[in-house]
């Protein structure tokens, strides 16, 4: 067998392969970084939240080195209806020290993880898109791209959602319509006073708001809409499978958000300088593929690793936490001489480690999101109640428990699906 | 207060930086199988680029230049309706904020 010219190549400088490009290298191994864009980032796009605890474990004080956009010390989640909305509201001082959650574009963020990457000793090939796996005997030994053969002990595979790699050995089936969104979004630009008195925000810290309802138009999912520096991210997510039933087109549906009246107030003013959209894995823990073969390691969302919980939608982490894993176990297998799927035992360990565990605490969240009910009823029938509160138009008013008897009533949602869906949602989320 | 205007389509493509792959099309539609299960309309409602349009015989038609390389298309029709990878290397959409 030819001698390889590399000890690892990571396909996709995304957040999971960039760190572990950049653990591969400081381990001492001659690891490749290849990344189809013309630069890291430039085929990136997320919401745009990092809960980045874990990434401080490789790099301690990313927050104030690598180009991150706001440090998020406020969670707003609010049902939209048409014409009113009620919200949650939770703002910490504690979330800004140590740096909870920060929101990162991406194009400038992965831009930096790649150069961590190369400053721990990784080589960047950019520009470079990898067309299939080199299998031999069973074992993954190389990537072919284009006329280009390269040969590895290892592939770490974070091609993200899509992972044509990982599909092509039999990992991963393609996805089921309800186990990934669309996710459009735009990016607005904003001055940073403006942005920081609209949102109540002050000194670089941010807010992040998660919106269902109206913004969809019903549809599941929901929209989000988070402060950067000096723009705004606002998207839309919808479940593909709820999407192609309503019949809607994903166009107009970002559009129709853009334009909601209960959004107004923040995007005035604001000027769209970006547009793009992203799949979303939804699937959670059913989703999770094989996530190993010999030779091959797969990490991010190239394994489906994402977690709603109804109210953190989390993937950068958890991709970020599964490529810190799979290197670990990398550097032990390629020092021992053995990168079988067996040897590197990373299906375990990874559904051992915290990772694993949010999988199974929010294993039941998927299906629990499945419930209609959630992106029509249970907004419209919050904002009754509140208007009963509030709305004092000189008729006697009642206590709060018949207001809501009374939205309820109204709402034609009826208590056993009320409890229901209340139960499920306490014991799935 | 005024309802916030948004730019159509095409506008916002047009805010996008693209990289038109010269080797032609990364995706390839099946005429025939999209033809016998009516995914024509599907394709055209899911993707937020508007890449896919029905022309005047029935048929998908692909601007594959403004393509936004998500895979939501590939994702909502069966096996065998398309043949979608990513651009060549360096082509396709290039996110400046991302």
């Amino acid at each position: 067998m030819p001698e390889p010219d590399f000890d690892a190549i990571v396909v996709g400088a995304g957040p999971a392969g960039c760190v572990a490009a950049t653990l591969l290298a400081r381990a001492g191994h001659q690891v490749v970084l290849i990344e189809r864009g013309s630069t890291p980032g430039s085929k990136n796009l997320s919401g745009g939240v990092l809960y980045g605890r874990v990434l401080e474990t490789v790099f301690p004080d990313y927050a104030a080195e690598a180009p991150v956009e706001r440090r998020i010390t406020k969670h707003t989640t609010t049902f939209l209806n048409a014409d009113s909305a009620v919200s949650i509201d939770y703002w910490a001082k504690s979330l800004a020290k140590p740096v909870n959650a920060v929101t990162v574009l991406r194009a400038h963020f992965d831009e930096w993880l790649a150069s961590q990457a190369e400053e721990a000793g990784a080589f960047l090939m950019a520009g470079v898109r990898v067309d299939e796996l080199m299998v031999e005997s069973g074992q993954v030994v190389g990537v072919r791209a284009g006329e280009d053969e390269l040969r590895t002990r290892l592939v770490v595979a974070a091609d993200g959602v899509n992972s044509f790699l990982a599909r092509a050995v039999g990992l991963r089936g393609t996805p089921r319509q309800e186990q990934v969104a669309l996710g459009v979004k735009g990016v607005l630009r904003m001055d940073p006073k403006t942005i920081e008195d609209r949102f109540g925000v002050r000194g670089g810290e941010g807010a992040a708001h998660a919106i269902v309802g109206d913004c969809t138009k019903g549809v599941a999912g929901g929209a989000f809409l988070y402060t950067n520096k000096s723009s705004l991210s606002l998207g839309v997510v919808m479940r593909l499978d709820d999407l192609i039933a309503k019949g809607f087109k994903s166009s107009d549906i970002f559009e129709h958000c853009y334009t909601h009246p209960g959004l107004a107030p923040y995007l005035d003013g604001g000027e769209l300088i970006e547009y793009g959209s992203h799949l979303v894995a939804e699937g959670g823990l059913e989703m999770l593929g094989e996530v190993s073969s010999d030779g091959l390691i797969v990490i991010g969302e190239a394994v489906g690793l994402t977690i709603n919980s109804g109210f953190a939608v989390r993937g950068m982490d958890l991709a970020i936490g599964s490529a810190i894993i799979a290197a670990r176990l990398a550097d032990a297998a390629l020092r021992h001489g053995d990168t079988s799927a067996q040897a590197l035992d990373y299906r375990q360990r990874l559904l051992g480690s915290y990772i694993g565990q949010d999988l199974k605490t929010y294993a039941k969240a998927p299906a629990f999101l499945h419930r209609n009910r959630l992106y029509s009823d249970y907004g419209m029938l919050a904002a009754e109640v509140f208007r009963g509160v509030f709305s004092l138009d000189t008729t006697p008013r009642q206590h709060l428990l018949k207001c809501a008897r009374e939205a309820v009533r109204g709402s034609g949602v009826g208590y056993r699906k009320l409890l229901a869906d209340g139960l499920a949602g306490v014991r799935s989320l | 207060m005024t309802a916030i205007s948004v730019l159509p389509l095409n506008q916002r493509l047009a805010l996008d930086h693209f990289d038109i792959d010269d080797g032609g099309s990364h995706i390839l539609v099946n005429q025939e199988s999209c033809a016998s299960r009516s995914l024509g309309p599907l394709l055209v409602a899911v993707c937020p680029a508007g890449v896919y349009s029905l022309n005047g015989v029935g048929q998908v038609d692909v601007e594959y230049a403004a393509c936004l390389e998500c895979g939501t298309c590939f994702a909502a029709v069966p096996e065998g309706t398309l043949s979608w990878h990513y651009p060549s290397g360096s082509c396709g959409i290039s996110f400046r904020e991302g």
